[in-house]
């Protein structure tokens, strides 16, 4: 189904690349496929969209026809993953309710919005977009590739088709964002009871539709937009992408999903390395939003850089998000780049805005490394990774180029400048 | 703050460069270096920015003040002071506008009846135009984002009222130490905060618009100009005191400066209007399409507080580029980083960051470190006793394990006053 996916789109896109048509090698690059080793001097081969071939440059055959890209003295990453990003001004649910499950971000996504800019300088090729944590739940995320060529948000999907597929996971927050007057909780108690009583809910509509499966005289329920979304979490179709920051909080995150059975990504996650032991013993995956001062609020008090390395420490999945505009996705890099700063390994940090990033949205098989097969998704960088020295250089996601420095009208975008940023950021309470 | 300035006859030679201060102390090694020598601090690099960065450089501490600094060999370390290596010695950093001390952590603004903590001080919105606001009145010492700045070498910080309202009070220069706005101060009242940005309507009825603000602000320091002429002329009958005109005359007579927050090219254009018009020294605040106005700016000689380079780009500063400082530097406009601030998070940015950010984006290493030590310390009027490591200033000396401005080196040491207020790394 998704290579089919993949298929379609690189049908449908009018692109004036020759990603299509012709293999393009990378050729003398110092690789790192994060998957594997680091490859000193190599040469990676994206076919039809997809990485056919990577290894030494001694090793592999660049096919007949290739466009030949000179990377020698030159760094290729995976393309980055953005676990948790407000671009697109997309939107989630209103005032009316703290539990909005049937929302979708997928509704809101403006694919012209300028943000996207930022990520596409910054080496960011996959984005989870979000609605905010003013809500117990806001709304169903939506996981974005930024293809080139792209005329709506459909062309941006992981899957074929939005009406039938899972395209994204659910956000869900505790603590004092989404703590405010009816119909808001006014306390966590009554925040927790209020998304049990969900679940609970969501439960007994499953086993309604079960039910009505087995027996044909069984009248199955109605259709309820909002359960039915919480039944794929229940089944672990899709993925819970939880804000929460205070130590009590993130258990509670812990124990709510152990009660119903499923695994959230736990995202900001302030209070991390002084409950790394019981994260990690759970099991869940955490993206950490690197901030340069802690606070801001109570509960983000805690916010520090010790975070990635207490988590690796425990032996917590580890990845990074922009929450842009909390941060700015052109500088995703640097976040693994602080928690490296404060002990975290130079692997671990760069898988946390790669791999780690992709298993978080269940995308791995697609992108994450740089292996055979997998989309081709790279960022061409000018030196190290972690270093504050190194620029973007290109950004390409399947096979075309969706960033290129050496043009000085999108070099502006990596900097800024006069009347490259029109529409500015809206900055989320998170 | 510190009275020991002429109490060491290493220091009265006040002698600059290299060799002068190393013969000061070699010579007197025996007596008051030896006397009264708090710490010595040794690097494989020393950048002093007074001169050419020192290989195997030496500082040695004395009574809060700087008495030697050189090459290693040439001196001797006496015997029972700390000695402190290091890969990289810079002078202690300076932030050349934030907030923080009057804006806490918590972030708890509006006082609404409930029992919390308010710690947001930095914008009074009663009225548009205060200046008599000191910020000696409101600045906590003890406040956690002080002691986040110094630990990452910020050891002066340029702080007080925020961008938001016409004339939103006063600013003051204080040293990230001591447990009192009086232990930490270096210069109690250093600049009127002003603000010609759209900030202000939203926070004030009135000004309506920024043209209306701009005439509220010319009339008000008209009125002080008034107020300082009866003063001068008053034989017997003084004024009533008026604690805002009193402010401003300050300002007239070029005691403190105006530090005025303009970002787009409309506002930074008012604000060289407006200095011209009255004269006042300015300091061009925030300025993120400074680089619009290049000829102007040089033409006027103003010095200029830069925006963070990674303050976002929205609204008013939504034209910001990271490329900004290093323009400015072309142009010979002298420069500071400062953290700034925007609502929300994070609370204070720092300025060691943010001058990584330029180092690597065009302004290049040590004219990114000049503009967050000498630099910033000759604008904001003390560069007699910071921003430069040389005999007889201060000893503010921040220790790094490699280079300051790469991701993953560390802040080691931080010394203030010769005292040594964070120690990470052994």
């Amino acid at each position: 189904m998704r290579r089919l996916a993949t298929a379609l789109f690189l049908a449908s896109i009018a692109a004036p690349s020759a990603a299509q048509n012709a293999p393009i090698a990378f050729r003398g690059a110092e690789i790192h496929p994060v998957a594997a080793p680091v490859i000193a001097v190599g040469t990676v081969v994206i076919e039809a969209g997809r990485i056919s071939a990577v290894g030494p440059a001694s090793d592999v055959a660049i096919p007949a026809g290739a466009e030949i890209h000179d990377a020698t003295g030159k760094v290729i990453v995976p393309g980055l993953v953005d676990t948790h990003s407000h671009l697109g001004a997309v939107s989630g649910g209103d005032r009316s309710a703290a539990l909005h499950p049937e929302v979708r971000t997928l509704d809101s996504v403006d694919i012209r919005s300028d943000g996207f800019k930022r990520a596409r300088s910054g080496g960011i090729t996959t984005v989870n977009v979000m609605s905010g944590s003013g809500h117990l739940m806001s709304g169903q995320t939506t996981f974005l590739k930024l293809r080139a060529g792209a005329t709506k948000v459909e062309d941006w999907l992981f899957c074929d088709d939005p009406l039938i597929e899972i395209c994204g996971g659910l956000k869900m927050a505790n603590g004092t964002n989404s703590q405010r007057a009816k119909p808001f909780p006014g306390t966590r108690g009554k925040a927790a009871a209020m998304v049990r009583e969900l679940y609970v809910e969501a439960q007994e509509y499953q086993e309604a539709l079960a039910a009505a499966a087995d027996d044909p005289d069984e009248e199955p329920p109605k259709r309820d937009l909002g359960l039915e979304i919480l039944g794929q979490v229940l089944r672990g179709e899709r993925i819970v992408q939880h804000h929460t920051h205070r130590h009590d909080d993130i258990l509670t995150v812990i124990r709510i999903a152990k009660e119903f059975g499923y695994s959230p990504v736990l995202h900001h996650v302030s209070d991390a390395a002084k409950v790394a032991d019981e994260i990690a013993a759970a099991g869940l995956g955490v993206s950490l939003t690197v901030v340069d001062s802690p606070g801001g609020k109570e509960e983000a008090l805690g916010a520090g850089f010790e975070a990635g390395a207490a988590l690796e420490r425990a032996g917590a999945d580890v990845a990074f998000n922009t929450d842009d505009s909390v941060l700015d996705s052109r500088r995703h890099l640097r976040s693994a780049a602080l928690a490296v700063r404060y002990g975290m390994s130079r692997e671990k940090a760069l898988e946390g805005l790669t791999l780690a990033g992709a298993r978080m949205l269940g995308l791995d098989d697609r992108v994450g490394s740089i292996e055979v097969g997998k989309d081709g998704d790279l960022v061409v960088l000018s030196g190290d990774p972690l270093s504050v020295y190194t620029h973007v250089l290109e950004t390409w996601v399947e096979g075309e180029r969706i960033f290129d420095r050496s043009d000085p009208d999108q070099e502006l975008w990596a900097t800024g400048g006069y009347g490259v940023y029109h529409s500015g950021g809206v900055l989320h309470e998170e | 703050m510190n009275p020991s300035h002429t109490t060491a006859p290493a220091t009265t030679l006040s002698l600059r460069g290299t060799l002068a201060a190393q013969a000061g102390c070699v010579l007197t090694i025996l007596f008051s270096c030896l006397a009264t020598a708090q710490v010595a601090v040794r690097g494989d690099i020393v950048y002093t920015m007074d001169g050419e960065p020192i290989r195997d450089g030496l500082v040695i501490a004395a009574d809060g003040d700087i008495a030697f600094v050189g090459v290693f060999d040439a001196a001797r370390v006496p015997d029972g002071v700390p000695l402190h290596q290091a890969a990289v010695v810079t002078p202690g950093l300076i932030d050349a506008h934030s907030v923080v001390g009057l804006a806490g952590v918590l972030n708890q603004g509006v006082l609404d009846g409930s029992s919390r903590v308010q710690d947001q001080d930095q914008l009074e919105t009663s009225a548009p135009i205060q200046p008599e606001l000191r910020a000696i009145d409101a600045y906590n010492a003890r406040e956690e984002l002080v002691g986040w700045l110094r630990s990452f070498g910020v050891t002066t910080l340029h702080t007080g009222h925020g961008p938001g309202a016409l004339m939103s009070g006063q600013t003051m220069i204080v040293k990230t130490r001591g447990d009192t706005a009086e232990e930490a101060i270096v210069e109690p009242f250093a600049a009127i905060a002003i603000t010609l940005g759209q900030s202000v309507s939203s926070n004030f009825e009135s000004p309506g618009t920024r043209a209306k603000g701009v005439a509220m602000l010319r009339a008000k320091l008209l009125e002080a100009g008034r107020y300082r002429d009866k003063l001068a002329d008053a034989q017997d009958d003084e004024p009533d005191r008026d604690l805002a005109l009193e402010a401003l005359v300050s300002l007239l007579e070029g005691d403190v400066k105006a530090l005025v927050t303009a970002h787009t090219a409309t506002q930074i254009s008012t604000a060289l209007r407006l200095q011209r018009e009255f004269g006042f020294e300015m300091l061009l605040d925030g300025a993120a399409e400074a680089y619009l106005l290049i000829d102007e700016i040089e033409e006027a000689d103003i010095d200029v507080v830069l925006h963070a380079p990674m303050m976002r780009a929205q609204g008013e500063t939504r034209n910001a580029s990271i490329e900004t400082g290093a323009r400015l530097r072309d142009a010979g406009i002298r420069f500071a980083y400062q953290s700034g601030y925007e609502s929300y998070v994070p609370k204070t940015r720092v300025v060691l960051f943010e001058a990584a950010i330029a180092a690597a984006n065009g302004l290049g290493f040590e004219d990114a470190l000049a503009a967050v030590t000498r630099d910033a310390a000759a604008i904001l009027g003390v560069g007699e006793r910071v921003g430069s490591i040389a005999v007889g200033k201060d000893a503010d000396l921040v220790l790094f394990d490699g280079d300051p401005f790469e991701y993953t080196s560390h802040v080691c040491v931080v010394i203030i006053d010769g005292e040594t207020v964070s120690d990470e790394c052994s």
